[in-house]
């Protein structure tokens, strides 16, 4: 078989820092390859040079035989190259049709050919499986229909290699069968297909091949039959499983710190009880849209509840996230960008975030800023943050991993009792992943709760003393530390016991 | 320290110009020291006075904006409260009324008669008579704060429809005439010197009037302290903290534990007051309560020079410093304009050039700014 694409010595460095280094692979035409790797493993940069969104550092490309430097993603497009992204990249507010001929309208004596682009696009459709009218507005798809356009997109660009990036993450179990059927019958018709994901069973279950990538090398490839998941993990991660997490330095303590009982607002959690003791990491495991982070948020009074009780050391909680700060409870929420950060402003100033009123003097609310600099100084060193000078560095420049540690630095300056981390490690290195991991188990040896969500069932049974397993807003089973058992977890998860 | 500092070179000096908080004082200096040859009148004591004259109201407002845009916030209703507080302020404590000129307007009767104001005749009518018109702001103010903080209107249409409202308001209640007659110690505060200048031989038995300069003014004395204090509000105390914080990332702020709401609010108020205060000493200077005071462009007036500051209009990045020279640098640039024998239209399209100019040496800081950090 001809290679389609060919990797040579293809690198990428952001600011000094190799995100891709030396990558060499050639990519059989017609080949369904499994792409895995951790979190800043740099699959992502790898696919984003392919995609004409990221330009290579040093290396090259070839494509079907020719030097290949796509300058933008529209040039990655016409060679013949499609991306689905794992956030879309659809405009809800506009039809199916319309949105496949977004960059050209086909016109007929003048004004668009309305019916001609409904008729191409709703063969496309038929021929993804999809039953629905062209002219439907993307808005009003599920999640899974949503794919199967962006891949319809891709067919209608005659795209000869597809690129999946965590197609699944959004979508249900019967919906994840529709795309793997048309996965399969693009396979069929001679596209070539990269297929990005976390889901090491999925990427068994549907690939010829197997690639790894590791701090932006290729540690391992070979034919999927040869690849059982204990090989994948152990060429993601370099080294054995014991080994990713730190070993937790105290055992939980039995008085509580959180009660919850038959928490409940309609449409997102129904009825769920819940405690956490002092010293105890709860790990809160589920799949997407399970209702953990609307748990979290009604918990630290986001969101409202509508029945129900949350008790927080022994006083029934009310008011909004300011008095549950108050009350000693801090949040990390899952999207940092959005909700933890200020990207723009100084490294220090977004440590003082939510403690800044402890530094302000009685009357006048005069700022102590010898006292401020001084503790976020202590603090950063605690955090081994990486970064030259707090004072001046904004936190837009950090890396993911360290803009976490100030997300989490900036809840550590009011010595909270109770941390929530909504997907602390998302988007981290594996470094940072393994200090932010200590720092969990540090917080839990000094008497405090942490409870732990996230998607990676690893980290949670790599963590937690115990995991509450949700699944469509309501509990629905929960083991502890010595009866953990991923696939009993897993079948807790999807509701199959 | 030992070590020896390096040698700048002129491109990181440039850069150090750029980046600097007076860095707009520095474009004003260079713009005075181009044009001092070509318009000598520019450096006369005369026009001095005149420059500063026409600066400490328009930083007053400028100040209250300021607090507005660092919360990513807008208020474009400054300039119908300035005219609001003017009428307010005057049918209180004018000392006689004219029916002729005010008989069928509405407030006629009620706040003013023949016999003044309503507060005409109390010994504190003066004081009493701003304090009304700084809670008749302040309540505006509370109310643009409440639409935007708690029903969550975006500010631009909030203080837009405020601007409609409170504007026609001005003009109705006294049917657009200007209410005169107010007291001399009222009206001393727009005019009224503290220490004067005077550059005469001396011995002269009578200085005329025209060449005493006036130095320090009650309208200085009150903007220079109302800047301080919004110096150390804003960037000295937690409240100055946290409104930056709200501009930067308000959701962010929330779930840090902000009282995101009464900051809103209160920023709000604070701009309204601030337009109160302005329209104290505009209204005392001409002595008259005018409702079309801050009206027309002068709202442009207050968000440029906020802007051309260094003030950001999506928030966060805010400091009353760069206020004071933006406003500055507009006052001058008017000024100058008023000596080159050009047209109303012609300043306004100089105006328009020059400010684009200063937009454009903005965008470039930034992005200096942004590859430092």
């Amino acid at each position: 078989m001809t290679a389609i694409l060919e990797f040579k010595q293809l690198s990428k460095a952001w600011f000094g820092v190799p995100a891709v280094s030396d990558f060499t692979l050639s990519i059989a035409a017609g080949a369904l390859l499994g792409f895995i790797g951790q979190n800043g493993a740099g699959k992502s940069t790898l696919m984003n040079m392919v995609g004409g969104i990221v330009m290579p550092t040093s290396g090259d490309m070839i494509w079907r035989g020719q030097s290949f430097k796509p300058a933008n993603p529209a040039e990655a497009r016409k060679a013949g190259i499609g991306f689905i992204h794992q956030e879309l990249n659809l405009f809800s507010n506009l039809s199916i049709a319309e949105n496949l001929y977004i960059d050209g309208f086909p016109r007929k004596r003048g004004m668009i050919d309305w019916s001609g682009m409904n008729q191409r696009t709703a063969s496309l459709l038929k021929r993804l499986a999809l039953d629905v009218d062209p002219s439907l507005q993307v808005g009003r798809l599920s999640p899974g229909e949503r794919q199967l356009v962006e891949i319809a997109k891709a067919l209608h660009n005659e795209a000869n290699l597809i690129i999946f990036d965590e197609p699944t993450t959004s979508l249900t179990p019967r919906e994840v069968s529709r795309l793997f059927e048309t996965i399969e019958s693009l396979r069929k018709g001679a596209t070539t297909i990269i297929y990005i994901s976390h889901i090491l069973g999925d990427v068994r279950k549907l690939s010829d091949q197997v690639v790894v990538m590791r701090d932006g090398r290729l540690v391992d490839s070979g034919m999927t039959a040869d690849f059982s998941i204990k090989r994948m993990i152990g060429s993601m991660i370099g080294r054995e499983l014991a080994g990713m997490y730190p070993p937790r330095s105290m055992p939980p303590g039995t008085e509580t710190m959180l009660e919850i009982e038959n928490l409940s607002q309609p449409g997102v959690i129904e009825a769920i009880s819940l405690r956490a003791h002092k010293g105890e990491v709860v790990g809160l495991f589920g799949l997407l849209g399970a209702g953990r982070s609307e748990l979290a948020r009604i918990i630290f009074g986001i969101d409202p509840h509508s029945a129900g009780t949350i008790t927080f050391n022994g006083k029934i909680l009310k008011g909004g996230p300011r008095e549950r700060i108050a009350q000693g409870m801090a949040f990390v929420t899952e999207n940092r960008r959005e909700e933890g950060l200020m990207l723009d402003q100084s490294i220090e100033e977004n440590l003082a975030l939510a403690s800044i009123e402890k530094f302000g003097a009685a009357v006048t609310g005069m700022v102590d800023e010898g006292r401020l600099s001084q503790r976020a100084q202590q603090l950063s060193h605690e955090l081994q943050l990486k970064a030259a000078n707090i004072h001046l560095q904004s936190a837009k420049s950090l890396s993911g991993g360290n803009q976490q540690k100030v997300v989490i630095g900036k809840w550590k300056m009011n010595e909270p009792q109770l941390f929530i981390l909504d997907e602390p490690t998302r988007g981290v290195d594996v470094g940072a992943k393994y200090e932010i991991y200590s720092l969990i188990d540090r917080m839990a040896a000094s008497g405090g709760t942490v409870l732990l969500i996230s998607s990676e069932l690893e980290e949670v049974m790599g963590m937690a003393d115990r995991i509450v397993v949700m699944n469509r807003g309501e509990v629905v089973g929960e083991v502890s530390r010595k009866d953990f058992d991923e696939a009993k977890i897993l079948a807790m998860a999807f509701r199959e016991v | 320290m030992a070590t020896a500092q390096p040698k700048k070179t002129l491109t990181g000096r440039i850069t150090e110009i750029l980046l600097s908080d007076y860095f707009v004082l520095y474009l004003s200096v260079a713009y005075v020291a181009v044009l001092a040859p070509f318009i000598p009148t520019l450096l006369a004591p005369e026009n001095f006075v005149n420059i500063l004259s026409n600066t400490w109201p328009l930083l007053i407002v400028a100040i209250g904006q300021t607090f507005v845009l660092a919360i990513a916030g807008i208020d474009l209703s400054q300039g119908a409260v300035i005219g609001l507080t003017s009428v307010v302020g005057a049918m209180l404590i004018a000392v006689g009324g004219n029916p002729v000129v005010l008989g069928g307007a509405p407030l006629w009767g009620i706040f003013l008669t023949e016999q003044g104001g309503l507060l005409n005749g109390l010994t504190l009518a003066v004081p009493l008579g701003i304090l009304m018109m700084v809670l008749t702001a302040a309540l505006i103010g509370a109310l643009n704060g409440y639409a935007v903080a708690v029903i969550g209107m975006p500010a631009f249409m909030t203080t837009l429809v405020t601007m409609l409202i409170i504007g026609a308001l001005a003009i109705y209640l006294p049917l657009s005439y200007n209410i005169e007659q107010l007291p001399e110690s009222f009206i001393k505060l727009g005019k009224g010197d503290l220490i004067s200048l005077y550059f005469g031989a001396k011995g002269e038995s009578q200085i005329p009037r025209k060449i005493i300069y006036s130095f320090i003014t009650y309208p200085m004395v009150l903007s220079l302290s109302v800047a301080f204090f919004a110096h150390v509000l804003l960037n000295r105390t937690v409240f100055g903290r946290q409104v930056l914080a709200i501009g930067a990332n308000r959701k962010a702020a929330e779930i840090s534990g902000i009282p995101v709401r009464r900051i809103i609010i209160l920023v709000f108020m604070i701009s309204a007051v601030c337009a109160a205060l302005a329209s104290v000493l505009y209204s005392a200077r001409l002595g008259s309560g005018r409702p079309t005071l801050g009206a027309g462009t002068f709202l442009l007036d207050i968000i440029g020079a906020a802007v051309i500051g260094g003030t950001s209009l999506f928030g966060g990045k805010a400091k009353i410093k760069w206020t004071f020279f933006g406003v500055i640098f507009f006052v001058l640039l008017s000024n100058s304009l008023n000596y080159m024998n050009l047209t109303a239209f012609q300043v306004d399209m100089v105006k328009g050039v020059v400010i684009a100019g200063a937009a454009f040496l903005d965008v470039w800081r930034t992005r200096l700014l942004r590859e430092l950090t």
